[in-house]
């Protein structure tokens, strides 16, 4: 299919490793067909000062495209018309670039909650750094009619309003059930709450800065979306990281992974009320972030990994740790589960629960575990595989039944495949330094387009270099994705189901709004 | 499962007397906190946490402070559901335009007496986020503050040193104390 719509055009010089292309009306439209067909899988899309970019993979070939049509006049075509899960990545664009999407089937706003001093920040973007810093912007005087809410008529049917601030420790964003009874009949998200302006923050930013920005995307992936910036950076600079450095960005990953996955099923079961699981997990997890300070400096492993390589090199001492950690897991990991697997109160909670159908996690090309869960069989770490998974490869967990168990599942073997990786990586340390200046950039523009596996599911790097500076930097959360899909998981369950659906799903707020 | 609680019963509990980094750290910590709260709220302080636009990092490691390592409610502190309950505002992130309505309003639906603790370097300064159109900053400038706790995010120990040194700075509790 790819080769089909792309084969005739040529691709952009200034873009390294997989091709982009500029396309006219009818390729893109070709690409909103195929989309609708279901071969292939949009992975993103994003705005530019005068175009709009969608990235495409073709699971067949394992090929990842790049698209742009130009928007130099304000408007390009929408491919939410053809394809849903690109509508909310559309209306953002809409809210930051001022791009028309001609057809967007819903033409809300979506992160601009009308608070902004100025409507698209990013219409006008400059390579230069910020310089309104200080300086009091002009009060913004355009009236909001209020957001309306999608309609669920009919008799006995209630509206419960959730959020923006939650009850537990967690995120902002507001939730509109509509109920029939005990019954959800519609759940519709209102987020973008979080949204920090870091894209337009980064433009105009040397790349250590711009790295640590992209390092607070979002905090429980933190090393996820360095990896991605710094893999797309390097990639449009032509420069190869040290192969030690390389080595110990997947350590880090894992240990990210395995912290984070514990977090989550000790979560889980907390919220079908299974306080001893949330316990003994949570302790694990603590286990996992003490090893983390203590072989890289940093509880989560923040500004760990850089342009260039890694800030701080692995000690032996840290070394040991980490295989301490491993030893432990082995050992302690597998009691657990066995717990969670033979409690039929628990599993009565997760099996049948919130269920995203695969059909549905095809057509969204569900990241992470949330696709995986639902026979969505794509790990970037395999499917499009990067140093160094590439040559120590990682084995794929897919299971099909789409629940939150199939997820908590996914999530416990996960664990366990991080951790035999891990063992497998610290046998298999090169050594060597593990930062190198990064290169001089050349004066005219170059970019990339990167993509990594966090534990959420992948992060997808778009980063154009001019004179040194980021001229425009694109991070996507997998939580693009996986929002929708709660919407649809949760459609049916009770109320009181939701909170543990949501805790299987861990959607990123702060990745999402940007 | 009968098993798991019998070995756990017979073990030790992980809860730590001693900080590994610091010996006697936590433990101290723990006995100050408890006495500051007895004294100034009756061994109790509800704590509300609102996220004001954080990147989702302190909010972990907030979390971190329930886990049986810190197990913050063995002084007494505990999160609650509701601003309606609370004593504290935990409020973490650089202030986003989208969320400070919101914060203000928790504030004002939470009753008197009450402090505001910063937590992170977003809500003590903006952080890497200062200069974007999109944030407001520190969380001074939307609530008044009484205490920040830097960080990026602060660790577990440096929270609970932080929620200590507001509780003895406090005029009430300091009073009861001499």
């Amino acid at each position: 299919m790819l080769n089909a719509l792309f084969g005739e055009l040529s691709a952009v010089a200034s873009h390294r490793g997989w091709p982009r292309a500029p396309v006219n009306a009818g390729t893109w439209r070709g690409i909103g067909e195929a989309l609708r067909e279901g071969k292939l899988d949009l992975l993103g899309e994003w705005g530019d000062a005068a175009a709009v970019h969608c990235a495409l993979f073709e699971p067949a070939t394992r090929k990842l495209q790049i698209a742009t049509h130009e928007a130099g006049s304000g408007a390009a075509p929408s491919l939410a018309v053809f394809h849903p899960p690109a509508l909310r990545l559309e209306r953002a664009i809409a809210d930051l670039f001022a791009i028309e999407m001609v057809g967007l089937p819903d033409r809300r706003p979506w992160l601009d909650h009308g608070r902004w001093p100025q409507p698209a920040p990013l219409a006008q973007q400059r390579a230069a750094p910020p310089a309104a810093t200080g300086a009091t912007p002009p009060a913004r005087a355009i009236e909001r009619p209020p957001y309306r809410f999608l309609p669920a008529e009919g008799p006995g049917l209630h509206q419960i309003p959730v959020g923006p601030v939650h009850a537990g420790i967690i995120e902002p964003g507001h939730f509109r059930f509509t109920a029939s009874g005990e019954t959800v009949v519609r759940l519709e998200e209102r987020l973008g709450y979080t949204h920090k302006g870091i894209e337009r923050l980064m433009a105009g930013q040397d790349l250590e800065p711009a790295a640590r920005i992209a390092a607070r995307l979002s905090g429980d992936s933190t090393v996820a979306c360095s990896w991605a910036f710094v893999q797309a950076v390097e990639g449009a600079l032509d420069f190869r990281p040290p192969p030690r450095a390389v080595w110990l960005r997947g350590v880090m990953a894992e240990l990210e992974r395995i912290a984070n996955h514990l977090g989550d099923i000790g979560a889980i079961c907390n919220d079908a009320a299974f306080a001893i699981l949330h316990a003994e997990c949570g302790i694990l997890r603590e286990a996992a972030l003490r090893t983390c300070a203590r072989a890289f400096g940093h509880r989560l492993m923040m500004d760990r990994i850089v342009p260039g390589g890694v800030a701080a090199d692995l000690t032996h001492d840290g070394e040991e740790a980490i295989r301490a950690l491993c030893g432990r897991l082995s050992s302690e990991f597998p009691e657990l589960i066995e717990l969670y697997d033979n409690t039929a109160s628990l599993q009565d909670r997760t099996a049948g629960t919130g269920v995203v159908k695969p059909s549905l996690a095809a057509q969204f090309a569900a990241p992470g575990f949330v696709g995986r869960a639902s026979g969505r069989a794509f790990d970037a770490r395999v499917s499009l595989p990067y140093a160094p998974y590439d040559t120590a490869p990682v084995e794929m967990v897919v299971r099909q039944e789409g629940d939150v168990d199939a997820r908590v599942w996914v999530r416990i073997l996960e664990v366990e495949r991080s951790i035999s990786w891990l063992r497998t990586a610290l046998t298999a340390l090169p050594s060597g330094p593990v930062r190198l200046p990064s290169p001089a950039t050349p004066a005219t523009s170059v970019e990339c387009t990167a993509m990594v596996e966090g534990f959420r599911g992948d992060i997808l790097a778009y980063v154009r270099i001019g004179a040194g500076r980021i001229e425009r930097c694109h991070l996507r959360d997998p939580s693009w994705f996986h929002w929708p899909l709660l919407e649809a998981a949760i459609e049916g369950n009770i109320v009181a189901d939701f909170p543990l659906c949501n805790k299987s799903f861990n959607c990123s707020y702060s990745g999402h709004d940007l | 499962m009968r098993r798991r609680l019998f070995k756990n019963l017979l073990s030790e509990p992980c809860t730590e007397p001693l900080s590994p980094q610091a010996p006697g750290e936590l433990e101290t910590l723990g006995a100050e906190l408890r006495g500051a709260v007895a004294r100034g709220l009756g061994r109790s302080l509800a704590i509300r946490e609102v996220d004001a636009g954080s990147c989702n990092a302190c909010e972990l490691e907030i979390h971190a402070l329930g886990n049986a390592f810190y197990d913050i409610e063995r002084f007494g502190i505990r999160f609650v559901a509701s601003p309606r309950h609370a004593d504290l505002l935990l409020v973490t992130g650089p202030v986003t335009l989208n969320m400070r309505e919101a914060l203000e309003r928790t504030y004002a639906a939470t009753p008197a007496p009450k402090w505001v603790v910063a937590v992170g370097d977003c809500a003590a300064g903006c952080g890497v986020f200062a200069g974007s159109y999109a944030c407001v900053g520190a969380v001074s400038k939307v609530v008044p503050v009484d205490l920040v706790i830097r960080g990026c995010p602060p660790t577990p120990v440096q929270l609970l040193e932080g929620l200590l040194w507001l509780l003895r700075a406090d005029g009430r509790a300091a009073a009861d104390m001499a």
